[in-house]
């Protein structure tokens, strides 16, 4: 008899190994998507004319289902990490860039007066005014990225048992062990909980002065 | 390699345009799962989301309901259900509901949230019952954000879709999963192109929906 | 008529918003509350549409109470209008005007009708009917705001700061526009400001409310002026209360010297007779009777004067239509210390010394003409 917490050996991981596994795959490609949305979004705030376009060119990208875009990709990354990472990665640029365009087009012209007016050039206006003020809609981006990122990791289950605990989902079939699902669908969800409160304490702390208030969102 | 090749071999292939693995019987089976998941989640997100809006209150734990939403994973769900209550349409459409609730629950309750108050106090001023305030003052401010959140969670639905192959049923997704097993990019490429064009064909639904039903006072106005 | 009858709003947390309010607001007139934020006023208001509900007390409309019939009957039978105008942004103009009579179930062509008659009303061009919200002005939108409030000809008008978001040049137009419908149409009006100079403007009786939803003083705005109950009415009414009073004081009673008038083309005889000791100063008007400045007698030569040189007449007065504070500011304003009364054409009727107004000034006092005839005078 099995235990809840009893991972097939086939999977080559315990546990807590399989959640470190899923985090890695999960939050490497947010991270890298907000490295690379932030110079994208600026761009789009900088130039008007781009957004339009680059929002429907990253509609069409999260159209795309994923579990295609890693097959697509097994013939250059291999049955890897990085095939599953890549699509998550691209996935929460989608998200991000629209996020990062409106909280940075949000800031009040009249405070980007005051700042211009005091004498603060392009790029410490970006950094010390339009930034710190896009925080809250970054981060509202970020939540919605990083809960949808540990998600789909599970899919990479099905290029080779590269999905971390979406692995568990395969073995509760092979295994007949329903648990092993059961397992893994609870562990996913209270890793989102988790990453998603870890965000929100991150906003709290980067914008003291925001209103405590709770709102949906 | 290139992605436009096997879209050319995919479509050019006379075979897979007939018979119940054809392009058109694939492409309306998807659309059925589509439209029916997002009946679900509208019929459920909608009337919570006006409402809680309207009244003002519940949105702490819309947030809640909504981010353990979103925190369900939609692909492991779905083979979940499938072990516990085995191969149906019952384990495509709950995931797919999970995960389009949530955006049409915040936005709509976002979106009757933001409407001024000003016309609503007005309109209460001229002895405006709650239920007309509701569907002649509100509602038809809101539309436009309503329709968004309607929006997003249609493409994630169709998106999604794709994993009822997984579970042995039809739609786009076929192409993807059997690509996959029998190694056909050519199939999966163009399983993967047929989806994101329903996803286009989607947005252009919604755009026009939202030119007819919408007023001009407020596509322009706001 | 409607009646306050010591009326109080307290809220859950313990705020005292309305604290045992009675008044009496007259039919077919314009009754202001006015006070600084907090005082009550909107909330009062409110309490007359139901739109709040007192704690304590009641309210009655012509001897009944407002409870006594279902809430939306009475709303709509008060026209209702807010800051902002808070108009419906998905409906065109003529559909938001037509609103309360579609309410009341007319036909969509007579409440359309009956629309279309209110824009021309309030003063606004036909052709705005088919446009939307967002593209009128501030004050055309709340010109829109008034029309639909008188849509459904209620005979109670409520308007809660109707005119604090505009500009102070549109807000004096809407102003005057108020008080020429209010002439026409005789509403029984409620008017929420924090505006004392709107107050006294518009105002028949005006509420002066303070902090803590008390009343400080309920009288028409001459008395007001005149007599402040208290320091806080003093206070809130600003300086210059005496020379704001001159409005309600007609200048009609005004003796004007038509003595010192002499047209641009005036010869050496007229000029000489004009010219006196006891008149320091001449006023030059042109052919048409209307000024152009004063000079000194023994400047000005017969056929050769030169209008460029003469000193500035300040602003005239309309002679009888204008309070003697206009006629008061024209003096003060002109070098000479003499004021210019003009008729409604311009034309001048004669001119008055600041001894003369100042004279008048103290008649008027005495009389203490604060009477409905003062009152048309501003």
């Amino acid at each position: 008899m099995s235990g809840f917490f009893d991972i097939p050996s086939d999977l080559q991981h315990s546990y807590l190994g399989l959640i470190g596994l899923h985090l890695r795959e999960a939050l490497i490609p947010v991270l890298v998507g907000l490295l690379v949305s932030l110079p994208i979004a600026q761009l789009c705030v900088r130039f008007r004319w781009l957004y339009p376009p680059v929002l429907g060119v990253t509609t069409v990208l999260y159209a795309v289902p994923s579990l295609a875009f890693f097959v697509f990709l097994i013939d250059y990354t291999g049955q890897s990490e990085t095939t599953v990472m890549i699509p998550l990665a691209v996935y929460s640029l989608v998200v991000l860039v629209p996020a990062i365009v409106d909280g940075v087009r949000s800031v009040p012209p009249e405070t980007l007066a005051a700042a211009t007016a005091m004498g603060l050039g392009a790029v410490r206006r970006y950094f010390q005014v339009q930034l710190p003020i896009a925080v809250p809609a970054i981060i509202a981006g970020l939540r919605v990225a990083t809960v949808s990122s540990i998600s789909l990791v599970s899919i990479g289950m099905l290029i080779g048992n590269q999905g971390a605990l979406g692995n568990l989902l395969n073995d509760a079939n092979i295994y007949h062990r329903p648990e092993l699902a059961v397992n893994a669908v609870l562990t996913m969800a209270a890793l989102a909980i988790l990453a998603d409160a870890a965000l929100v304490l991150v906003r709290r702390v980067l914008t003291p002065w925001m209103p405590r208030k709770g709102a949906a969102r | 390699m290139n992605i436009l090749n096997f879209v050319h071999a995919f479509f050019s292939d006379s075979a897979h345009w007939h018979g119940y693995d054809g392009i058109p019987t694939r492409f309306w089976e998807h659309i059925g799962y589509s439209l029916e998941a997002l009946a679900y989640s509208a019929v459920i997100g909608l009337p919570i989301g006006v409402l809680t809006g309207h009244y003002g209150r519940g949105g702490n734990a819309l947030a809640l309901i909504a981010t353990a939403g979103r925190a369900l994973p939609t692909f492991g769900l779905l083979v979940l259900l499938t072990i516990l209550l085995g191969f149906s349409l019952v384990p495509v459409m709950v995931p797919l509901v999970v995960l389009a609730v949530p955006p049409i629950l915040v936005t709509t309750y976002e979106a009757l949230r933001s409407v001024d108050p000003s016309p609503v106090d007005a309109a209460r001023g001229m002895g405006m019952s709650e239920s007309r305030i509701l569907f002649q003052v509100e509602l038809p401010v809101a539309l436009p954000l309503i329709l968004s959140g309607l929006r997003s969670a249609a493409i994630q639905i169709v998106s999604t879709a794709t994993i009822a192959a997984y579970v042995g049923l039809g739609g786009l997704g076929r192409y993807i999963i059997d690509g996959l097993y029998q190694r056909s990019y050519e199939k999966v490429v163009g399983g993967a192109t047929l989806v994101a064009g329903l996803a286009l064909a989607t947005l252009a639904v919604f755009w026009a929906v939202g030119r007819f039903a919408v007023s001009p006072g407020v596509r322009r106005g706001a | 008529m409607i009646r306050i009858d010591s009326v109080t709003k307290r809220y859950p947390d313990g705020t005292v918003a309305v604290d045992r309010l009675s008044l009496e607001i007259p039919d077919r007139s314009i009754t202001v509350l006015v006070g600084p934020s907090g005082c009550g006023k909107t909330t009062t208001l409110r309490m007359i549409n139901r739109m709040v509900e007192p704690s304590e007390g009641s309210i009655l409309l012509d001897g009944v109470d407002i409870q006594a019939q279902p809430v939306n009957t009475l709303r709509r039978s008060m026209g209702y209008v807010i800051q902002n105008a808070g108009l419906f942004q998905h409906r065109t103009i003529i559909d938001n005007i037509a609103t309360v009579p579609r309410l009341l179930g007319w036909s969509k062509e007579r409440s359309r009708a009956r629309a279309a008659e209110l824009m021309e009303r309030v003063g606004l061009d036909s052709s705005l009917a088919r446009r939307y919200p967002y593209q009128l002005s501030g004050g055309q939108q709340q010109r829109v705001g008034v029309a639909r409030a008188l849509a459904a000809d209620p005979p109670v008008l409520l308007m809660d700061e109707p005119f604090s978001a505009v500009d102070p040049v549109v807000r004096k137009g809407l102003q005057d526009e108020l008080l020429r419908i209010q002439e026409e149409l005789g509403k029984t009006i409620v008017f929420v400001t924090h505006d004392i100079d709107e107050a006294i403007k518009l105002g028949t009786m005006v509420a002066v409310m303070r902090t803590g939803g008390k009343l400080a003083q309920f009288a028409p705005p001459a008395e007001l002026l005149s007599a402040p109950a208290d320091d806080f009415v003093e206070d809130f009414l600003g300086t210059d209360r005496g020379i704001r009073r001159l409005s309600f004081f007609p200048s009609g009673a005004l003796k004007l010297e038509s003595g010192p008038v002499v047209p641009v083309d005036a010869d050496a005889k007229k000029l000489a007779a004009r010219g006196s000791a006891d008149v320091p100063y001449l006023l030059v008007t042109d052919l048409d009777g209307k000024p152009l400045g004063w000079g000194a007698p023994q400047d000005l030569t017969a056929g050769e004067i030169a209008v460029g040189q003469l000193l500035p007449y300040g602003r005239p007065f309309v002679h009888g239509k204008d309070s003697l504070r206009a006629a008061l500011d024209g003096a003060v304003l002109s070098p000479t210390g003499w004021s210019v009364g003009v008729d409604g054409t311009g034309r001048v009727v004669g001119v008055v010394s600041q001894a003369v107004i100042a004279e008048a000034i103290r008649n008027a006092h005495a009389e203490g003409r604060t009477d409905d005839e003062a009152k048309a005078v501003r």
